[in-house]
């Protein structure tokens, strides 16, 4: 319990995405079966315990604490588990073996569960306190996504992330055989049906890149503005990934109903409204959800678009071409209207594409994905075969109005900045972002922002509403999270206006205009001759690939421009979609 | 003379009627007795001040050699007007001290300023003095607060200079006092190599090495990229200026007993929490009355709503002053 008290401990305080990864990856070197394999599944969430509730940790407490110093306490530190750790007067003894601590709350009854909760606590030092609560409240907060967990394992030098990825469903903890496979072992058996194959994920391009090509090579197709999942049904088990291979099939049984096939299938998932694809703020609201109520299956049907065949009737169809795949794909029988093929385009030249692209019949299209004819279907993202040709960002001039310090290699330097658009005669935020300036820009924004501080709440300053930068986000969603009443997805700073009087920034009119809007600005773009993407710049690539991209309550959490909580905090992985 | 009569707070700060002096007033004032060197109880612009010798040099050192127009060293009991003053070690920092203070007929009151009771290689330890009233400070008056001991939160910090080679670990430190406790708490533990050091800490440390207290090798942090050692010292208000921006990639630590409290630490962007604190824990706060059992406990700041209920638990007549002017979050 010691050595998962200092990992859950480091793992919270520590922003770095690698640094994380380091300090996981040497805590499952140094630590011996089954420890660390009970510590790996409380990570990635799949330690299913007894949940010990809020209730009862204050009987606890009651039991043995006068109220008004318990209540105090409880004011000042504010989190329920963390003032118990701390306030319990224990006698430390030798170290508890997790594997001890989750026997006992896997096999106590609950009746007896306080006394032998209380019994745990008396016998541990603090920080091991907390974890323990941590652990027994199924509440560990540290801001690591199951799949960072799972690259750790694959960063120790056995498989890799996909090859671990690909059997992690038919795993139960503490994950033995895994770890004998990490050390050198033979691989487990495949314990489980149904299980996750690494997708294939696509790289960005523009018409520049295009004109190298041959079109007559590629087959192209709308790239809609859902969920990219994998759909597995195999000898009776049914599965629902995604991309990052993440068992989302819980929050889908509709969809799960639904797949009266045999074979493993690419496509994406969608909300159907109305004879189309509804917004990814409908699909949204599907999410993260562990139970769906009736009502929102009806309101909110979800269902998949297919792109490509892995599997079918048992026969593994990943070597052949695409063509090959292809024709299998629309000749099969899904055996229900809630799933369908996605459509090829006709096009003869990139001029073709690019006119397509820049006027797609539905609003949640978001691109035009290009194929090679002949490319087989291999795992990870290979540059070549597959390309996403992205419509173009949509902009808008905003106003900045609070900055936050960063972390890690941005110590010291205000570079998470909240932005607002101009309602009536006030300033309204509408969305956070984190990058899409250089590392001089970020010095020049830095002293932007000493010199024009007006208020400090921490780590965060309010700044005179002076400078306009230019916005670019993929979309904008209608919210009631957010003060604006919009939510930006993946926004980011594309250009510093220091040219631009603020008053002239733009309104929040003109942004909710844009929601689910025909995408106009791609179609200008395209008249006016095509826009590049922008490369790479500041600390971030601008293709989606950062964790927490799915920029939806947190990165726009502008409602809420004073919190402290530091990092940004990332979704969970199916979040992180982009393909 | 009633306890009232003798000693109370006023908007300069605690007042001694019968010696006509101030124990660590927040405005200048004629006479002033000061407890420690902390900027907020020790201020610049008094007539004569009383404190100890470490006291008095660091106020120079801080506030130049005018900072009064008359020092007097507290060397063994004196007497201040009608009433007879000695100053006993506190255990806060270099010169803290707790002072009694008695006169014929009257109450014997101890005004304890800051004070802990675990052991620091930089200053002398706290001593019991027996007293009718004992004024105390609570700035962890919660029992929240069990600060663990130092030892193990610098195996933490080495640990974790062993995980980051490549990082430089910065950690904030108040000038006075914690930041020579960190290098002393480093060199206990076997830490060798120089250790750089913040121009703001650089003069009270050298001080501390003066005294003969063994700080080791000390580099200036100007050059970062000459940095030998792996850890710089600085003051948190260090961390929200550009020169942080020096170092690459560095572990932000912070040196405070806030630190127990994670909510707090994440306010500051502290990577690496550091349970250092120079005052009484809970349990010392709490032991420290049982052992002395004052006939009246008055709580000069901090989270004093928890003492005094404390107090009133096991039987102690307890009252908040509500000074004003002492920094709780100072540590």
């Amino acid at each position: 319990m010691r050595q998962f008290a200092a990992l859950l401990e480091r793992l919270a305080f520590t922003p770095s995405r690698n640094a994380k990864l380091q300090i996981l990856q040497h805590y499952l070197e140094r630590t011996p079966d089954p420890d660390r394999g009970y510590a790996f599944a409380a990570l990635t969430g799949d330690l299913k315990l007894r949940a010990v509730t809020p209730g009862l940790l204050r009987g606890l407490a009651a039991e043995r604490f006068d109220e008004v110093l318990f209540s105090l306490s409880h004011d000042f530190v504010g989190d329920l588990a963390e003032t118990i750790a701390l306030i319990w007067e224990g006698e430390p003894g030798g170290d508890l073996p997790l594997v001890d601590a989750v026997r006992l709350l896997e096999t106590t009854g609950k009746t007896g569960l306080p006394a032998a909760i209380a019994g745990v606590l008396d016998r541990l030092a603090p920080s091991e306190r907390l974890a323990f609560l941590k652990l027994a409240t199924g509440n560990l907060r540290i801001g690591l996504s199951a799949r960072l967990a799972r690259t750790a394992l694959a960063q120790m030098g056995g498989p890799t992330l996909a090859e671990i990825e690909e059997i992690w469903h038919g795993l139960t903890p503490p994950f033995p055989e895994l770890f004998a496979w990490i050390e050198g072992g033979p691989r487990p058996e495949r314990a489980s049906l149904a299980p996750f194959r690494p997708m294939m994920l696509s790289t960005p391009t523009d018409l520049d890149e295009l004109r190298a090509l041959d079109p007559a090579d590629h087959v192209a197709e709308w790239k809609w503005d859902g969920i990219r999942v994998q759909a597995v049904s195999d000898g009776g088990v049914r599965r629902l990934y995604s991309r990052t291979g993440e068992d989302v099939s819980p929050a889908f049984p509709d969809v799960i109903e639904a797949m009266n096939f045999d074979g493993a299938l690419d496509g994406e998932l969608i909300v159907r409204r109305d004879g189309g694809v509804a917004s990814f703020n409908d699909l949204q609201q599907r999410l993260n959800r562990k139970g769906v109520s009736r009502a929102l299956l009806s309101s909110h049907p979800a269902g998949l678009r297919i792109y490509d065949l892995l599997i079918w009737q048992g026969r593994d169809l990943r070597a052949l071409p695409l063509t090959q795949r292809r024709a299998v794909l629309e000749a099969a029988d899904f055996g229900s209207d809630r799933i369908d093929v996605s459509a090829l385009l006709p096009f003869d030249s990139w001029d073709d594409l690019a006119a397509l692209r820049a006027d797609p019949p539905e609003p949640v299209i978001e691109g035009v994905m290009i194929k090679r004819r002949d490319a087989p279907y291999v795992g990870g993202r290979p540059r070549g075969p597959w390309f996403k040709w992205k419509r173009d960002p949509r902009v808008v001039d905003a106003v900045l109005m609070y900055a936050q310090r960063g972390h890690g290699k941005r110590s010291g330097f205000y570079s998470d900045f909240t932005f607002g658009l101009w309602d009536g005669e006030a300033l309204v935020p509408v969305g956070k972002a984190y990058f899409g300036f250089t590392d001089e820009e970020l010095r020049e924004l830095d002293r932007f922002v000493r010199n024009n501080t007006t208020e400090r709440f921490g780590p965060v300053r309010a700044v005179a509403p002076k400078l306009v930068v230019e916005v670019a986000f993929e979309g904008v969603n209608r919210s009631t999270r957010h003060r604006s009443g919009v939510a930006m997805r993946f926004p980011r700073v594309s250009r510093i206006r220091w040219d631009k009087p603020a008053a002239e920034a733009d309104r929040l009119t003109t942004l909710a205009a844009m929601i689910d809007a025909p995408n106009v600005f791609a179609a200008e773009a395209a008249r006016a001759g095509v826009r590049h993407g922008r490369k790479k710049r500041g600390g971030a690539g601008d293709d989606g690939d950062v964790p927490g991209a799915r920029a939806a309550p947190e990165a726009a959490g502008a409602s809420r421009p004073l919190d402290g909580a530091g990092a940004p905090s990332t979704p969970a992985g199916y979040l992180d979609k982009e393909e | 003379m009633r306890a009232d009569d003798f000693l109370y707070p006023t908007d300069a700060g605690l007042y001694c009627a019968p010696g006509d002096f101030f124990i660590d007033p927040v405005r200048p004032v004629p006479r002033a007795l000061i407890t420690h060197g902390h900027g907020d109880h020790a201020r610049a612009g008094h007539g004569t001040v009383m404190a100890t010798r470490e006291t008095l040099d660091i106020m120079a050192i801080r506030y130049g050699e005018d900072f009064c127009a008359t020092r007097q060293a507290a060397d063994g009991p004196a007497q201040v007007g009608g009433v007879r003053v000695s100053f006993h070690p506190a255990g806060h920092i270099l010169g803290s001290a707790q002072i009694r203070l008695a006169c014929d007929g009257g109450p014997v009151f101890v005004v304890s300023g800051d004070y802990c009771r675990t052991p620091n290689p930089v200053c002398q330890p706290w001593e019991p003095v027996p007293c009718d009233v004992f004024v105390t400070e609570a700035t962890f008056g919660l029992p929240v607060f069990r600060h663990p001991e130092p030892a193990a939160e610098t195996a933490r910090l080495l640990a974790s200079m062993a995980e980051f080679p490549g990082r430089p670990h910065l950690i904030g430190a108040y000038a006075l006092g914690k930041a020579q406790r960190v290098i002393a708490l480093l060199r206990a533990a076997g830490y060798d190599r120089p250790i750089h050091l913040h121009g703001a800490v650089q003069r009270l440390t050298d001080y501390h090495a003066e005294q003969g207290i063994e700080m080791g090798c000390l580099r200036p942090a100007t050059q970062p990229r000459e940095i030998e050692g792996q850890v710089v010292i600085a003051p948190p208000s260090a961390f929200a200026s550009p020169w942080v921006q020096r170092f690459r990639d560095p572990v932000i630590c912070f040196a405070s007993g806030w630190m127990a409290v994670r909510a707090r630490a994440r306010q500051r962007g502290v990577e690496l929490p550091l349970v250092i604190s120079d005052h009484v824990d809970w349990p010392q706060l709490t032991r420290t009355l049982a052992e002395l059992r004052p006939e009246q406990v008055w709580v000069t700041h901090g989270a004093e709503e928890g003492l005094v209920r404390w107090c009133e638990l096991n039987g102690l007549h307890a009252r908040p002053l509500r000074l004003v002017g002492y920094e709780d979050e100072a540590e």
